[in-house]
């Protein structure tokens, strides 16, 4: 069964400095305004690589509960 | 993992620039601190100054943000008076070889429990992009626009030699590595040492074309040209020019100071 991910994006953190959407290997970001947008969470396969790489803690990556699926 | 948890929030965002490398290093310092399953007020987070030196500011341990260069002074005497914290030090490469190089070399002469963590830019980011002892020559800083002269330090080689328990180095594009040696240094006793590679757009992606301009560039730059220990021993010099080689390079378990220093309290009462 595939696994839902949210995928949250603290704008107000966020430098733009484009780490996240260019690492990542489903394309779930794009620039917005200016700063990341998670347009595609329902494409997120969990590698985390955005988590670890985002340097400014802007960006958290969390398995959905029950509740939200 | 919940970072939040591990942050002052209201100094927060901080103020390294966009696609500074150190933001993920502070990162992997606080994963394995979770995995660890530190308790906060056991912790010591240790800086002197530069851009690595702004990072106590922003965590919720026991925080001490000294002169420069004298980070490792402090963290003996924290060690010293309470050997039962964890000591963490985080520097900047010139803060820890530079200002700070006879602390650095005479804490890993003695093998105090500490861990260090190198943020190696290459760089004096915060004062303005000055050349760094770890500067390679030929690279371009505000202080050397015609190129540098001067050869640069190998900081894991210079703690190998200083007698460190343990060193390793990493870059911030592999952060499970970097993951990995910080949580095998923080279990290591005796002096360890990280260097991780960080990158710093704002001072050397600017001067240096090749290393690109932007973090994600330097990030890719690292991808590329990354080199693990083992591959390394079998190329050449020329070959390795201008490469990052990573890996563990001393792991041994020997006596520190806290242990040592034991033994001289209880002869002396013993007399």
């Amino acid at each position: 069964m595939k696994k839902n991910y949210n995928v949250i994006v603290n704008q107000k953190w966020c430098k733009s400095c484009e780490i996240c959407v260019a690492i990542c290997p489903k394309k779930v970001f794009d620039m917005d305004n200016f700063y990341a947008a998670a347009n595609r969470p329902e494409d997120c396969i969990g590698c985390l690589l955005c988590e670890k790489l985002c340097p400014d803690f802007a960006i958290e990556v969390r398995l959905k509960t029950e509740k939200e699926k | 993992m919940d970072y939040l948890n591990y942050l002052r929030q209201d100094k927060m965002p901080h103020i390294w620039c966009d696609g500074c490398g150190h933001g993920i290093i502070l990162k992997s310092i606080l994963r394995v601190v979770d995995q660890l399953g530190w308790e906060k007020n056991n912790i010591a987070l240790v800086s002197g100054i530069g851009c690595s030196g702004r990072t106590p500011g922003y965590v919720d341990f026991n925080t001490l943000h000294t002169t420069h260069g004298r980070a490792i002074s402090f963290a003996t005497g924290l060690k010293l008076a309470n050997p039962k914290l964890h000591v963490i030090v985080v520097s900047g490469d010139g803060d820890a070889t530079a200002i700070g190089g006879n602390h650095f070399i005479h804490a890993a002469r003695r093998n105090l429990d500490i861990n260090l963590i190198v943020f190696n830019n290459n760089i004096y980011g915060m004062t303005g992009g000055q050349c760094s002892p770890t500067t390679k020559t030929t690279k371009k800083a505000t202080t050397t626009p015609y190129g540098n002269p001067d050869s640069a330090f190998d900081i894991s080689k210079l703690a190998e030699a200083a007698g460190a328990s343990y060193v390793a180095r990493s870059t911030t594009y592999h952060v499970a590595k970097l993951d990995k040696y910080i949580k095998d240094s923080f279990l290591t006793k005796g002096f360890s040492v990280v260097e991780a590679y960080s990158s710093c757009p704002t001072s050397y992606g600017k001067m240096n074309k090749e290393t690109g301009k932007t973090g994600l560039q330097m990030l890719m730059y690292q991808k590329d040209n990354t080199v693990p220990l083992q591959k390394a021993q079998k190329m050449t010099q020329a070959q390795l020019e201008g490469k990052f080689i990573t890996g563990v390079f001393v792991e041994k378990d020997k006596p520190d100071y806290t242990e040592n220093y034991a033994k001289v309290i209880q002869t002396a009462k013993q007399q």
